[in-house]
């Protein structure tokens, strides 16, 4: 087989929206995976939507066991997976079912037909078979009967049927991987590495991708085939990246930045479990990762791990925050560094455990008892999960304070080409332990003062071990300065405000928010999280179309940065899109008396470019 | 931590007014812990006491340590995770029955399990105090308190049994009556390197005044005290008359020695792997108000969890060297754009 990837017959095109969608069991995501891989490598810019049930194996066939995986490849930027894709891969009729809708008006459904059978169709709704109904008229339909082309090539390989079976999906990967004239040989080293050792396994796929490879060619699917150059990114190293890959490297940065030695307590759960996953990997660079019983042991311990020295993390998602509440408060009146990573999901409760949404905004600014200020940090694509990781950490390490960062689904399983930083270039974070006496006593003797502040109220971090330092810390209110229990009226006025204006003061080291898209445009759309890549997209397309739309995207949401009231002051029309009922809309309300609006989505899903095209256009044609 | 500096009970003891009610079974063992410091060869900064909420919760305050009175329940997770970040530090844990075996049930027995190296003296006085009389988790049924007037319907833990349960490798219990069996206990648990568990039977005397009377007043203890000494048959009574025997069913069982001989006693044995015989002595009475088991029952050595935490670090470090970040953000495959 030879790399077709530069045949010059080929036509070209900008760019594609592909939507591998199958059963559960049909490895969908690792055909999405791995198509998307082979496009990063080869140059592409692009975005991944992985989407997929709660159930580990949902009741075979059914709607409820779809699991698909979108991907938007391009030669241009790219900033969504894409509004609608232009290829759909159905392996069952469940999941041409589930998706068809989503499929661009005349897109192409390739079926694996060999699934379309009585039982199945029944399971998915249909009274008749769509491949021969004329349901399908407007699309242009290749049914490919893909389980017995690979069971066929696998025939003399001496695998068991089940194995044969199983690799369908390479087929569907090696037919589209031929389609959109993509290079083999990266998929063909990763199959032989990920199943090293089953040798029959690697055969089985390997013939099955050779076939469908092959069967574009003699299927006469020529006309099918289109390419996609290599997108014109700056010069540099890449690699492809998801959100919580990203955002687990960004804290070993931060470890290594400030030269803590890292501590994560963690209980698992959707969809934040894969950063306890990765950074349990990383143990030679002195992380720590604690699986502890429940969400409260998580992050107990981890100010625990934060009393003694270390940095300290917990990662959850939107229930274990919930779960953290108490703790947190703690952390916040001892004035410890502690990162709180959310992966947030839909809910409220158990919710939508695999599916996006961004409604734990308030909780962050507001879920605890109390006066408890504490600030909050948002990534806004996969890639930047890495950054805000580091600046997370940077806040709690410089302020000694807890922090929320908070990401989403998306953003965790979304993946992108990511330019890698030179890693000397990375921000240092500063942390000085105190080692000695800060004050005198009555008597002229030197003593420890835990609660004595800098300029910016920020208290020693004295750990134990340091001579002479001992205090005691604990969740009553402490006299000011010395730390000793107090309940004297003045003082809890005292330290409440001191611990708000500790935070407050945060916005004088945050960079002021810039303006993007047209920054002269009566309208200006205030964005958070992973909303960015949706939002430039609209304002891209409303840009090119000739309305001027500006963008302001906010990565601290506690403080805000200094300078964001007066920006908003300029513009007559301020829309905040929001994967919730509408939160930062009402930060930006109180705080700034703008009459902003919200454009809201809790459908489990991230916004498409096309819809918030719409809907900013709807606001300004509002007048 | 050898070569400490000489230090006296007053070094340990902070400048803070001491704010339980007078009479509390709090102070003695306050002062058995700060008379049993200096004698462990420790410094006071590298000391680390932890409680959660309640009234003996309140004991890191009167350390003059590094300390934290941090949440209710969640003390043997707070702890955990400093045991696991600084080995190099000596954590006691504080806390009541209703701190440690009713909201943090689930860290307690988790900490044990894990074995992380840590003392937890764990204050019962069967009663919550600090929220004024109701009942708790080792209160007794029919309990009658503020909360359950008709008196209460819970069945107890026994928190020993409890402990050797949930896998702790050590377990022991103690009086607030008798200071130096206190501090050979508490010395125990801190040679013992992983999780220590010892119940404090602590009077409070305004909520649950004399509870253990039955066997800990002084006049008392002969008939229904039973110490447990290692390598000895278990004898108490008055005149050492009485025994305990593990029957055909595996139960520990108060014998006269007259009717069963010396021999037929179960002689202690803290270091038995297998915890049956620690349990059903533990079973031996439901309530303090017949003959209890008091010293150390079982005391077994198991990997502490701090040190397979940094065993697989340094493995980790050995195999791959220390980490590198730069190879580490191009772990996954790459491509140049020139």
């Amino acid at each position: 087989m030879t790399d077709v990837a530069e045949s010059p017959a080929v036509p070209e095109v900008e760019r594609v929206v592909i939507r591998f969608a199958g059963d559960s069991g049909d490895g969908m995501q690792l055909t999405g995976d791995r198509f998307t891989s082979a496009s990063a490598l080869f140059g592409n810019d692009l975005a991944t939507l992985p989407e997929f049930p709660a159930e580990i194996r949902a009741p075979q066939g059914t709607l409820a066991g779809v699991s698909a995986f979108q991907v938007q490849i391009s030669s241009e930027r790219v900033s969504t997976p894409g509004d609608e894709p232009t290829v759909l891969v159905a392996m069952n009729p469940a999941a041409l079912k589930a998706d068809l809708n989503r499929l661009a008006g005349g897109g192409t459904v390739i079926v694996n037909e060999d699934a379309f059978e009585e039982r199945n169709l029944e399971k998915a709704g249909y009274v008749d078979n769509p491949l021969e109904d004329g349901s399908l008229d407007g699309y242009t339909v290749i049914p490919i009967p893909m389980t017995k082309l690979t069971q066929e090539v696998c025939a003399d390989l001496d695998v068991k049927p089940r194995v044969a079976e199983r690799s369908k999906n390479f087929f569907a990967l090696g037919l589209v991987s031929w389609m959109y004239t993509r290079p083999t040989e990266p998929t063909l080293d990763w199959v032989r590495q990920k199943f090293k050792g089953k040798e029959k396994v690697i055969a089985a796929n390997i013939a099955a991708f050779k076939a469908g490879h092959a069967y574009g060619e003699t299927a006469e699917l020529g006309s099918h085939m289109v390419s996609i150059a290599p997108a014109d990114l700056e010069p540099g190293t890449y690699t492809n990246i998801n959100g919580n890959t990203a955002l687990s490297w960004g804290l070993v940065a931060a470890s290594q930045q400030s030269g803590l030695p890292m501590f994560l307590g963690s209980y698992p759960i959707t969809p934040a479990s894969d950063i306890l996953h990765e950074l349990a990997k990383h143990k030679n660079f002195g992380v720590r990762t604690f699986q502890a019983e429940d969400e409260i042991a998580a992050v107990c311990s981890a100010i625990g791990a934060s009393y003694g020295g270390h940095l300290a993390v917990t990662t959850t998602s939107g229930p274990g925050v919930a779960l953290k509440g108490e703790a947190i408060g703690l952390a916040v009146i001892l004035e410890l560094p502690l990162v709180i990573v959310d992966i947030q999901r839909g809910g409220p409760s158990t919710g939508l455990p695999t599916k996006t949404e961004a409604s734990d905004l308030l909780m962050a600014m507001y879920g605890r008892h109390g006066e408890s200020p504490m600030p909050v940090v948002a990534a806004y694509s996969p890639s930047q999960c890495f950054d805000a990781a580091i600046e997370a950490a940077r806040i709690a390490l410089t302020y000694m304070t807890p922090v929320m960062l908070l990401s989403d689904g998306y953003l965790a399983n979304g993946s992108e080409p990511w330019k890698l930083p030179d890693v000397e270039s990375l921000p240092d974070i500063d942390v000085t332990f105190a080692t000695s006496h800060n004050a005198t006593n009555d008597d002229g003797e030197p003593i420890f003062l835990p609660f004595e502040r800098d300029e910016n109220l920020v208290r020693p971090w004295a750990v134990p071990g340091a001579d002479g330092l001992m205090h005691r810390v604990g969740g009553l209110e402490k006299a000011d300065k010395t730390g000793n229990v107090s309940y004297d009226p003045e003082n809890h006025a005292l330290m409440t405000e001191l611990r708000q204006k500790r935070i407050e003061i945060i916005a004088n080291d945050i960079p002021p928010v810039e303006v993007t898209g047209d920054p002269d445009a009566s309208t200006v759309v205030v964005g958070w999280g992973s909303t960015w890549g949706a939002i430039s997209g609209a304002i891209r397309r409303l840009g090119q179309a000739g309305t001027g739309v500006a963008h302001v995207h906010l990565t601290h949401l506690n403080p805000f940065p200094p300078n964001l009231g007066e920006v908003l002051a300029k513009y007559d029309k301020v829309l905040v899109p929001e994967l919730n009922m509408g939160q930062l809309v009402k930060l930006l309300r109180a705080e700034f008396l703008v009459d902003a609006k919200g454009i809201n989505k809790v459908m489990g899903q991230p916004f498409t470019a096309a819809e918030l095209e719409r809907e900013i256009l709807a606001h300004i044609g509002e007048g | 931590m050898a070569n400490a500096p000489v230090t006296t009970k007053k070094d340990w003891a902070t400048d803070q007014e001491v704010r339980w009610c007078p009479g509390c079974g709090d102070y003695s063992i306050l002062t058995a812990v700060q008379l049993m410091m200096p004698e462990l060869d420790v410094r006071r900064e590298d000391t680390v006491f932890i409680s959660g909420i309640g009234c003996a919760a309140r004991f890191p305050y009167y350390m003059n340590t590094y300390g934290m009175h941090s949440i209710h329940g969640r003390s043997p997770a707070f702890s955990t995770g400093l045991a696991m970040a600084r080995p190099d530090l000596d954590v006691w844990v504080i806390g009541g029955d209703g701190d440690m075996l009713s909201i943090g049930g689930n860290h307690l027995i988790h900490a044990l399990r894990r074995n992380v190296n840590v003392n937890i003296l764990l204050f019962n006085n069967m009663i919550y105090g600090l929220t004024k009389g109701q009942y708790s988790p080792t209160s007794e049924v029919g309990k009658v308190t503020k909360s359950s007037p008709y008196g209460s319907i819970d069945q107890p833990f026994n928190a020993v049994s409890l402990a050797l349960g949930a896998e702790a490798s050590f377990v022991a219990r103690t009086h607030d009556m008798d200071r130096k069996h206190m501090q050979e206990t508490f010395k125990r648990a801190h040679a013992h390197k992983g999780a220590s568990l010892v119940e404090v039977y602590q009077n409070c005397n305004v909520f649950n005044d004399g509870q253990f009377d039955t066997i800990t007043k002084r006049a008392n203890r002969p008939a229904n005290l039973i110490d447990l000494i290692h390598g000895e048959p278990i004898r108490f009574g008055v005149d050492n008359e009485r025994g305990v025997i593990i029957d055909s069913s595996g139960n520990a069982v108060i014998v006269d020695v007259a009717d069963v001989g010396e021999d037929a006693l179960v002689v202690h044995d803290e270091y038995r792997e297998d915890p049956a015989v620690s349990f059903a002595l533990s079973r031996i009475a439901a309530n303090p108000y017949s003959p209890t088991p008091m010293g150390v029952f079982r005391s077994v050595d198991r990997i502490e969890y701090a040190a397979g935490a940094t065993s697989q670090l340094a493995a980790a470090q050995e195999a791959k060297g220390p980490g590198d970040l730069h190879a580490l953000l191009r772990s996954n495959p790459t491509w140049e754009v020139d």
